[in-house]
């Protein structure tokens, strides 16, 4: 470890001078859009297919409806995200003939993968709120569309706000994986700095450091999200 | 006003209602009693299809509400109902409460009047004979005012206007009832269909909601009430109807179901209860 702190400097002659802080600043960014954008497209196709799962099943439309969730839920399950980043990029938008760039199709996976988890983690919040909000909504001449909207989604939102910034650290960290299709994020950034003077022990260790920084920001984020949420609620 | 024909509902293999049959007419105060487990809340719920009946129809205004077609949001607008635990909203104020339903159901209107319009207006340009437009004069600002005023007026009238702002997590049982009934009113309701309204609140504050029940009985409104408190029912009923075992066993004016009932299961149930 003797050489510890010329390793330092070399990495900060990198870092500063050969363009290193604009690789890092460009997969931060990348790595913050799609995992912050990942979650919001997967709240709204979770919220839409809890709506859906928790309907009533007398009718035929909301039987199909649920078979066609049930399957994607399984499919987005039941691979990992590297596989569905790999299948995405390499054959479904290939045979459909569509061109995107690389972190907007991780944004379209990301967001389609986590949307499989979200709609999980908002049926049992959907199931938190009482029954009874429901039967007034609908009691008062609102559609179940609109009372699900107004009245019992925004109440399971705030039950399961931990649970979605849970969700949120994970796609955070998962994004790590995005460099297979190319797109650029932390990885790609510190791997140019490491590989550029042939020294990998302290990029890595920043990156490290740089993933640990980011989740207890958005750890934080999340509380103080949460206790404005809470102001309909006895406990403060 | 309503007309309930051969009512019947089945949880599973469990038959709760079998077989109901009566009319409930404008002004009427109708009093379900019976004993916990006779189909009486269920019977209610049937009225604004909360429970969807298993066979039977439920004619309300001449429309058959029982029947999967109907749109039922409409008709559910002229039905108001009371819970045993409230039901407020519990993420909306007491104001946000009341209002919700009827800002909601009149900006929709608005809006799907602008989008008929645009169509109209459309047409006109190649027709002949035009058509006329809908009358949009109103906007969404006046609606809100309006619906608004109508509120705050009616929480006026229960004298907690001060609590406009308040969660419902902060008020008492009393205060949660009888905005729940205010709520129910912001609809003009023809009918308020009340689910043991009492049930769940502390016996000091019995006497507040059961008040507020008495002024809108005396205001003409209709009123389908289920409740164990049989001082009530007489006192502010025009007829008392005996549930038991899912079935109608006795129909009566207070005063004679009361003083001497006919039905031997009712005799049976009101001497434990009175």
């Amino acid at each position: 470890m003797g050489n510890f702190d010329k390793k330092i400097a070399r990495f900060w002659e990198v870092f500063l001078n050969q363009n290193g802080y604009t690789k890092v600043l460009t997969g931060l960014q990348n790595t913050l859009t799609i995992a912050v954008a990942g979650l919001v497209i997967g709240i709204v196709i979770g919220t839409v297919i809890a709506a859906i799962e928790v309907m009533p099943k007398y009718k035929r439309l909301p039987r199909i409806l649920d078979g066609l969730c049930a399957f994607y839920v399984g499919l987005f399950r039941g691979t990992p995200i590297v596989v569905q980043l790999l299948v995405t990029y390499y054959v479904v938008l290939p045979l459909l003939g569509v061109n995107m760039p690389p972190v907007n199709v991780c944004i379209l996976v990301f967001g389609l993968n986590s949307g499989a988890y979200v709609s999980e983690i908002m049926r049992g919040g959907i199931l938190s709120v009482d029954p009874g909000q429901m039967e007034a909504g609908r009691a008062v001449g609102l559609s179940y569309t609109v009372t699900m909207m107004k009245i019992v989604v925004p109440q399971a939102v705030k039950n399961i706000l931990p649970t979605l910034g849970n969700e949120l650290i994970v796609l955070v960290k998962e994004t790590s994986v995005v460099s297979f299709v190319g797109a650029a994020d932390l990885y790609v950034a510190f791997s140019y700095i490491g590989s550029n003077n042939y020294e990998f022990m302290v990029p890595y260790l920043v990156m490290a450091l740089i993933y640990i920084v980011l989740v207890m920001v958005i750890a934080m984020f999340v509380r103080i999200m949460e206790r404005s949420l809470r102001k309909s609620d006895r406990r403060n | 006003m309503i007309d309930v024909i051969d009512l019947r509902k089945s949880f599973g293999g469990l038959e709760v209602l079998k077989g109901i049959t009566t009319t409930i007419r404008e002004g009427e105060k109708v009093v379900v009693v019976g004993p916990s487990g006779s189909g009486k809340s269920t019977f209610l719920r049937c009225l604004n299809c909360l429970e969807d009946p298993t066979s039977g129809s439920i004619i309300f205004e001449g429309v058959d509400i029982a029947d999967m077609k109907v749109d039922i949001n409409i008709h559910r607008r002229h039905m108001g109902m009371v819970f045993q635990q409230f039901n407020l909203f519990n993420n909306k104020t007491v104001l946000g409460n009341i209002m919700l339903a009827p800002l909601h159901i009149r900006l929709t209107e608005l809006r799907k009047k602008k989008i008929k319009n645009v169509f109209i207006k459309i047409y006109n340009l190649f027709a002949g004979n035009k058509k006329p437009l809908y009358e949009t004069n109103t906007t969404r600002q006046q609606i809100k005012q309006e619906v608004r005023e109508n509120a705050l007026r009616l929480l006026k009238r229960i004298g907690i206007e001060d609590k406009a702002d308040a969660y419902p997590s902060t008020l008492s049982g009393g205060q949660k009832q009888r905005i729940a009934i205010i709520r129910a009113l912001a609809m003009n309701p023809k009918v308020i269909l009340f689910d043991e309204p009492t049930s769940a609140l502390d016996p000091e504050m019995v006497g507040e909601v059961l008040d507020l029940i008495r002024q809108l009985a005396d205001e003409g409104m209709t009123m389908v009430i289920v409740t164990h408190e049989m001082g009530f029912a007489r006192e502010v009923a025009t007829r008392v109807l005996f549930m038991d075992d899912g079935q109608i066993l006795e129909e009566n004016t207070p005063d004679r179901f009361f003083s001497d009932p006919q039905n031997p299961r009712a005799r049976e149930f009101l001497s434990k209860v009175l």
